[in-house]
């Protein structure tokens, strides 16, 4: 029997929302298959077994807010117990500090909170603090009315509400960001290193290819640019890697998580998983596919879980360089600024050229600004030859 | 399809990319980029959007010509009236 636990979906995360069962008790599941809907403050993600079996029981409730690592059901799997995955995002330093292989402690009954959906809709458009409400359903349960009650008493005191307070869930992913980036700067000693590359070939095969292909098959730069950074990798695979308290682990799969800016505000880095194998088209399928899904709320657990580097392009919001914070574990962030026309100097001549500022943040307790020049010289390379990608 | 509907049926697939604005209040003559947070990304759904919806796969030498929503009406009036005169095959 193997117990089902609510999973760590982002560095900063520590407690999650049981939204739906998508499996009932005597339904058969397989590994990778979608078993639950679970609300982060990022998103609503859905959450893949990470056994074989046939659900057994469900431990928890929709609306159960419970903390990471908390048994939600339990499997009864096939053949030899199968040995929990290990987390491939590292958790909370307060986290870190428990015995390896334990699980946190089950939470207190009364340190759960309790919402009901609707109770949580509510309170997140009218930005209601839930820890500052009773509940008065089963068990505590803060339902519905009770957040209409806890609004009606704001607003009977409006000089206590602070103004142009931040609706709900953007506040929660505002603090979600800083959780994660505070950490990424507190402990991570960043470098950076940045080439200028000419992308004038890149552009224009990428114009010759779209002008043969139906709108829908088209490509865009961004992801020639997600190909050409994960091709990059093979040269300095140590960029491909995750921080473990006092070593890095190279990762034998490269993952990019792609940074998507979120309708609203804020940001998530979901995975292209094997980004570097996949032919440019089925990349960029899967590119435009998981674009919509994180803006819709609506992504997989292993696809927050697994990215083992990230690219960020803010070119289209107008900067010319970028100089990102690495997202802990990972121990590189690759960034992309603006395309622009620019001199170039070429043979003795100068002629207009499309060029991109391409930045590489590393950890420098994972590897050298040198590796890092190796990998944009690799990128740059790459990249003058987009036929290859 | 009326002009009317095609202009609906734009300002629809605008609205799916850009759930959070309300599109009907957007200026026909000012740049849509400075009105909506669009990027290359959500330009191209939107072309595929307007192919799925309108018939019209507008080739990307002519993404220049689509500034704002008037550039975008008037030149699906144009596509969409050339189509309608063609003779069927």
């Amino acid at each position: 029997m193997a117990e089902f636990r609510m999973p760590v979906l982002g560095a900063d995360m520590k407690a999650g929302e049981l939204v739906a069962w998508l499996k009932q008790p005597g339904e058969p599941v397989q590994k990778g298959e979608v078993i639950a809907e679970v609300e982060t403050d990022k998103a609503v993600v859905e959450i893949e077994s990470m056994y074989t079996g046939v659900v057994e029981k469900l431990l928890i409730e929709k609306g159960d807010k419970v903390p990471v690592g908390t048994p939600l059901a339990l499997i009864q799997t096939e053949g030899p117990e199968e040995a929990p995955p290990v987390s491939r995002v590292e958790p909370p330093p307060e986290r870190r500090a428990r015995p390896a292989g334990r699980p946190p402690p089950a939470p207190a009954a009364a340190g759960r909170l309790r919402v009901s959906p609707v109770a949580q809709k509510l309170a997140d458009e009218k930005a209601v603090d839930l820890s500052k409400v009773s509940g008065s359903g089963p068990g505590g349960r803060i339902m519905v009315q009770d957040v209409e009650a806890a609004i009606a008493a704001a607003a009977a005191t409006p000089a206590a509400a602070p103004a142009a307070a931040p609706a709900g869930r953007s506040l929660r992913m505002r603090q979600s960001i800083a959780a994660a980036m505070s950490r990424s700067h507190r402990e991570i000693p960043h470098f950076y290193v940045e080439s200028v590359i000419d992308l004038s070939r890149a552009i224009a095969w990428l114009s010759e290819q779209n002008a043969r292909r139906p709108v829908a098959q088209r490509l865009i730069y961004g992801a020639l640019l997600v190909k050409a950074a994960a091709v990059a990798l093979e040269k300095t695979p140590e960029l491909n890697a995750v921080w473990a308290e006092d070593h890095v682990e190279l990762k034998p799969a490269v993952h990019v998580g792609v940074a998507v800016a979120l309708p609203g505000g804020g940001l998530v880095a979901p995975a292209i998983h094997d980004t570097d194998k996949l032919p440019l088209d089925e990349l960029m399928t899967r590119f435009r596919d998981l674009v919509r899904r994180a803006r819709a709320g609506r992504l997989r657990s292993s696809e927050l879980t697994d990215p083992t580097i990230t690219v960020t392009s803010l070119g289209e919001a107008g900067a010319e360089s970028v100089f990102g914070l690495i997202y802990p574990p990972q121990v590189a962030l690759v960034g992309f600024g603006r395309l622009t026309e620019r001199p170039w100097a070429v043979e003795g001549r100068v002629e207009v050229r499309k060029v991109i500022h391409a930045s590489l943040a590393g950890d420098h307790r994972a590897l050298d600004g040198y590796r890092g020049g190796v990998y944009l010289a690799e990128l740059d390379r790459l990249l003058q030859e987009p036929e290859s990608l | 399809m009326n002009d009317a509907e095609m202009r609906e049926k734009v300002l629809g697939i605008l609205a799916e990319l850009a759930p959070e604005v309300d599109v009907h209040a957007l200026k026909p003559a000012v740049r849509l980029r400075d009105q909506l947070d669009l990027d290359s990304m959500d330009f191209l759904n939107f072309l595929i959007g307007i192919d799925e919806q309108l018939g019209v796969d507008i080739p990307e030498a002519d993404y220049p010509k689509l500034p704002t929503l008037d550039a975008i009406y008037s030149y699906l009036q144009q596509r969409l009236s050339q189509a309608g005169a063609r003779p069927s095959s």
